[in-house]
């Protein structure tokens, strides 16, 4: 089973991308669908990023050890939804005006969250391959990757303010990621 | 009541008559194929009897399809395909009465029918532009608000007028989250409520309005973001102070009580510079008073817009 945990997850987490690929060929993203595109990839890179923060709790509540080989590759595919994301925004939406891109940066709170979130999950990636863990040693790379903790806060942030009136779905991710964090602190103190 | 002033127009705005026509035709072929699409539970509306009128846009305008499933209309959730899975079938339009209170001399409750029946009614294209930054091009049917409000003789205090909407949980199960705090109501000033380009709307591309499109009754004012033409009006108030409107008390930083189209005033979390015409792909520039300032612009003289947004 655990041998083909991972290729099924791999698997599993191309699914939305397909389903957004396929709705995109017959033309079925609905009324406006730069807005359905943005915000289903932006959907899926939040609840990515969330997927790979419950890996650890997860595996500490399961004692199933296997889980922890996914956690490398669940928060690169978060990394990739949210490329997906932020190259539809600027290339998509607004085709690539970059006076308006950056006036959004300077001026929209929700949209400045969202940039820092991006920013702080590049050097994650990057340092992400076997080869970097090493370099770096590893006290220091698990350091560097508690960047992820404040990213997400921004990432729930980010949608949290985006959102115009109904609240209610960022509040659910809001809980998942106090969930997420919190199981963390406990583990700690038990340690 | 036959000869009425035509709202001032500009002449390029008036569509050539055949292009018109073809227009027309076309789109009612596309709206009777649209609906027969849907689902079986959404009969097809009642066709009105009205006359063309003379407010158009030179603009294509948005297949009804878009138009009446792409709603903000959070009594009926909040998801832009809520009210159109959720409002037909359940929101009952007919009898409708309609409430009329306030400094007026005739005031009472009207049935819709009484309320419309006296009048002609006529078809306007206006766009539509939605604070969320996309907009629309629609042909609503109506009758000019200001002859409406007349006939209850509103006295030398009424300044302005206030508008409800339905609330009945009943009919709306959006009501049940208190996003806002229903009922919905909305509000203009006198003069902007007798204005020519305020049409008082009961029907959409030849037909009675859709449900989630604010059957049966719906206040249509172009030059101001979508939320301020209200759904589904069950009660009209003639007021000497200027009236609490929903998403004004929700967000008074985000939304004001003027709410005019205004490319230089950003709402605070996004930019209203541009805007997403629902159909097209790149942006297009929003027109200051959505493209209506030679006609309403003079309301607004001597004000700070920016202060009054």
């Amino acid at each position: 089973m655990a041998r083909w945990l991972k290729p099924s997850v791999f698997v599993l987490a191309l699914l939305p991308l397909a389903w957004l690929a396929g709705r995109a060929l017959t033309d079925q993203l609905g009324v406006n669908p730069v807005e359905t595109l943005n915000r289903f990839l932006g959907d899926w890179a939040l609840r990515f990023l969330l997927i790979a923060l419950a890996v650890t709790p997860l595996r500490r509540l399961t004692h199933w050890a296997p889980l922890a080989r996914l956690r490398r590759m669940l928060g690169l595919f978060a990394f990739f939804y949210v490329c997906l994301h932020l190259a539809s925004y600027v290339g998509v939406d607004l085709f690539f005006d970059w006076a308006a891109l950056w006036k959004d940066v300077a001026k929209r709170t929700y949209i400045t969250l969202g940039m820092a979130a991006v920013l702080l999950l590049v050097p994650l990636a990057v340092t992400s391959t076997d080869g970097m863990i090493r370099r770096l040693g590893g006290r220091v790379w698990r350091r560097l990757h508690m960047l992820v903790f404040p990213a997400a806060i921004l990432g729930v942030a980010h949608y949290w303010m985006m959102v115009k009136a109904d609240i209610r779905q960022p509040l659910l991710h809001a809980a998942v990621l106090a969930v997420l964090l919190g199981s963390r602190l406990w583990a700690m103190r038990r340690a | 009541m036959l000869i009425r002033p035509a709202p001032h127009i500009r002449e390029s705005e008036i569509t050539d008559q055949r292009l018109y026509l073809n227009r027309r035709s076309f789109m009612a072929l596309g709206a009777g194929l649209g609906a027969a699409a849907l689902l079986p539970r959404r009969a097809l509306a009642a066709p009105l009897d009205y006359t063309k009128g003379v407010v158009t846009v030179d603009e294509p305008q948005t297949p009804f399809e878009a138009a009446s499933t792409y709603n903000n209309y959070y009594e009926f959730g909040t998801d832009k395909e809520d009210p159109a899975r959720v409002a037909p079938g359940r929101l009952k339009v007919a009898p409708w009465n309609v409430a009329v209170s306030g400094e007026c001399a005739k005031p009472g409750t009207v049935a819709l029918e009484d309320l419309i029946k006296p009048h002609r009614l006529e078809e306007r294209i206006t766009r539509l532009r939605c604070v969320e930054a996309w907009s629309m091009v629609i042909p609503w049917v109506g009758v000019p608000l200001a002859e409406v409000l007349k006939r209850f003789e509103p006295t030398s205090k009424a300044k302005y007028v206030e508008f409800t909407t339905l609330a009945d949980r009943d009919q709306m199960p959006g009501l049940r989250s208190s996003i806002l705090d229903w009922p919905y109501t909305e509000g203009l000033r006198m003069d902007e409520a007798m204005h020519p380009l305020t049409l008082l709307a009961v029907g959409m591309y030849g037909r009675e309005l859709p449900a989630q499109n604010g059957a049966p009754l719906r206040l249509v004012v172009p030059w101001k973001y979508g939320f301020k033409s209200i759904k589904s009006i069950v009660r009209i108030r003639f007021s000497e102070t200027q009236p609490a409107t929903a998403w004004n008390k929700y967000a008074p930083r985000e939304y004001g009580f003027y709410s005019n189209v205004n490319p230089a005033v950003d709402h605070p979390r996004w930019s209203q510079a541009k805007e997403r015409r629902i159909g097209e792909f790149r942006r297009r520039d929003t027109l200051p008073f959505n493209g209506y300032a030679e006609q309403v612009a003079g309301l607004y003289a001597g004000m700070d817009l920016k202060a009054n947004y």
